[in-house]
């Protein structure tokens, strides 16, 4: 798989995880990340609060 | 009638500036001293210097804010503080240089009741050989965007290499470009700008594409991935509680971005800079392009008594930093504790002078101290940035305008850094619908072992994600900042 190709070029990136192509997908998918927004930007929020 | 001078109009004496001018009114004077003629929005100099933003798209001119507000705007280097007055006067004042056109040099005493240091940092370039000039400023073997004209000049140059890849590609020279970013000194700060431009330029370079002609490289201090000068933090996914350090060598691999780290840049030439790791090694890193941080140190005031001689050492630590009530004398990193952190930021010596933002000194470094065999210090400094110097820039004008109204004596306002979180978006691409950005919160920022055992950090309230939303966020945080800077309706609603 193309994702997974980057595991070969050195030592460094073999030892770690690279995400596949639904995680890479979901990343840029409107509808997900407008969700995601929502949700950031209250945990977001909430740790303002705290803080002021 | 009371006067409170801040020098530097930045994030944090901005904030310092405008709040207490709101809550003292008309009665009292606040003036603000800066050598710039423009405020800076410094998280968006990333995306001028790939050229996804213009200069004019980050600054604006303070003279007409400062006017709208009331505040007595002086376009000036600030150079000495005179702390308790000088022969014939009590009068604490400082002493300023003009910086505007016309006027430049012109020397003024400016008496003071309270003074805030907001200066931010010295960009240290002589640190490090090769980086600077000699005479304090960048030199020419490197590029910054540490402020919106070196972003401006850092764009054109990577432009200027892009083509070189591109016409490689189209000759078919198999002529590759090496691009190199991160920290130009084993004591800098500031890695989270320079993971930000790295992955802006990769993002940029695919776009243009040119990915597959160019190699790019990381270096930086940080002794893990991930560190971002905070001791790097721990979230909470898929049912486990995961390094920072895991996610952020995901996305160098996902990338192909291979990393230097542990590493103290100690001399840069034209193309190349010589680098020690921390086992004691020694290397060497050629280069087309590079992008390196600069240490960061106070801005070099001196301070003269009454009598004309130096107490200097009584406000400022030896790195320029201006003391405040941290816990200096705090000793080796087993014996770091959450209360060594400052909390009203006002200076131990003199109580109407108060430090914020990055103008105060730290009592030590949050991430782990680590040093090569031969003595070589590399590890990260401890970042401040835009939220905490924000809420802290709040809490001392707080502080002072209730000085002036109740007297000296007063309870101050607390807002320390182990006890605030802070929000950062970082951005790895520009793009409405295919950038990316990872958007982060870590509470409380400098980590609180005893309250927080294991991971220092409250793991309910800090979470990373990587994804278009944080870059929706950061975005919306460019232009809201920017609203807020400049005063316009419901200012005071967005929060720091």
């Amino acid at each position: 798989m193309k994702e997974e190709e980057n595991f070969a070029l050195n030592e460094q990136f073999n030892l770690t995880m690279i995400p596949g192509k639904f995680a890479r997908k979901m990343r840029t998918c409107k509808i997900w990340q407008f969700f995601r927004f929502m949700v950031i930007n209250i945990k977001m929020l909430i740790v303002v609060s705290k803080s002021h | 009638m009371a006067r409170l001078v801040v020098m530097g109009g930045g994030v944090s004496g901005h904030t310092t500036a405008t709040f207490a001018k709101k809550w003292l009114g008309d009665e009292h004077e606040v003036v603000v001293v800066t050598p710039n003629s423009h405020w800076n929005w410094i998280p968006s100099n990333i995306w001028v210097g790939v050229g996804q933003m213009k200069k004019t798209d980050v600054v604006f001119p303070l003279a007409p804010v400062y006017e709208k507000a009331g505040i007595d705007y002086r376009q000036a280097l600030a150079k000495e503080i005179h702390p308790n007055g000088k022969e014939g006067s009590d009068k604490p004042f400082i002493v300023i240089e003009s910086t505007k056109e016309g006027e430049s040099g012109q020397r003024e005493e400016l008496e003071y009741d309270y003074l805030v240091n907001a200066t931010g940092p010295k960009l240290n370039f002589d640190a490090t050989p090769g980086l600077g000039n000699g005479k304090g400023q960048m030199g020419t073997n490197t590029v910054s965007v540490c402020t919106a004209d070196h972003a401006v000049h850092a764009n054109l140059e990577l432009q200027q290499l892009f083509e070189k890849a591109k016409k490689a590609k189209k000759d078919g020279t198999g002529e590759r470009q090496k691009i190199l970013v991160g920290t130009a000194h084993g004591m800098c700060t500031c890695q989270g700008a320079a993971f930000e431009y790295i992955f802006n330029i990769e993002h940029e370079a695919t776009k243009a594409g040119v990915r597959d002609m160019l190699d790019i490289k990381w270096i930086s201090n940080e002794a893990f991935l991930g560190d971002f000068g905070m001791g790097g933090l721990h979230m909470k996914v898929g049912g486990y509680t995961v390094s920072s350090k895991l996610f952020a060598e995901s996305l160098y691999a996902e990338r192909n971005v291979e990393w230097i780290i542990g590493a103290h840049t100690s001399k840069v030439e034209d193309g190349k800079i010589e680098y020690e790791l921390l086992d004691g090694t020694k290397h060497e890193e050629t280069f087309d392009f590079a992008m390196l941080i600069p240490p960061f140190a106070g801005v070099g005031f001196k301070a003269y008594d009454k009598d004309g001689s130096d107490i200097t050492d009584l406000l400022f630590a030896p790195n320029g930093f201006m003391k405040v009530d941290a816990k200096y004398d705090a000793g080796a990193y087993e014996n770091w504790k959450a209360s060594d952190w400052p909390s009203t930021y006002q200076n131990p010596s003199f109580s109407n002078i108060f430090a914020t933002g990055i103008a105060f000194a730290p009592p030590h470094l949050i991430s782990k101290p680590m040093s090569s065999p031969n003595g070589t210090p590399i590890n990260p400094t401890p970042p401040r940035t835009g939220m905490p110097a924000g809420i802290i820039g709040k809490a001392v004008a707080h502080s002072v305008c209730n000085m002036i109204k109740k007297g000296k004596d007063v309870t101050l306002h607390r807002a320390s850094m182990a006890e605030m979180g802070a929000a950062c978006v970082a951005s790895a691409g520009k793009g409405i619908l295919d950038g990316s950005a990872a958007a982060m919160t870590v509470y409380p920022v400098v980590p609180d072992f005893e309250k927080y055992p294991g991971t220092g950090r409250d793991t309910n309230y800090t979470f990373g994600e990587i994804g278009l939303a944080g870059h929706w966020i950061k975005h919306i945080l460019h232009h809201m900042f920017i609203w807020k800077a400049k005063l316009k309706p419901g200012w005071t609603f967005i929060p720091e």
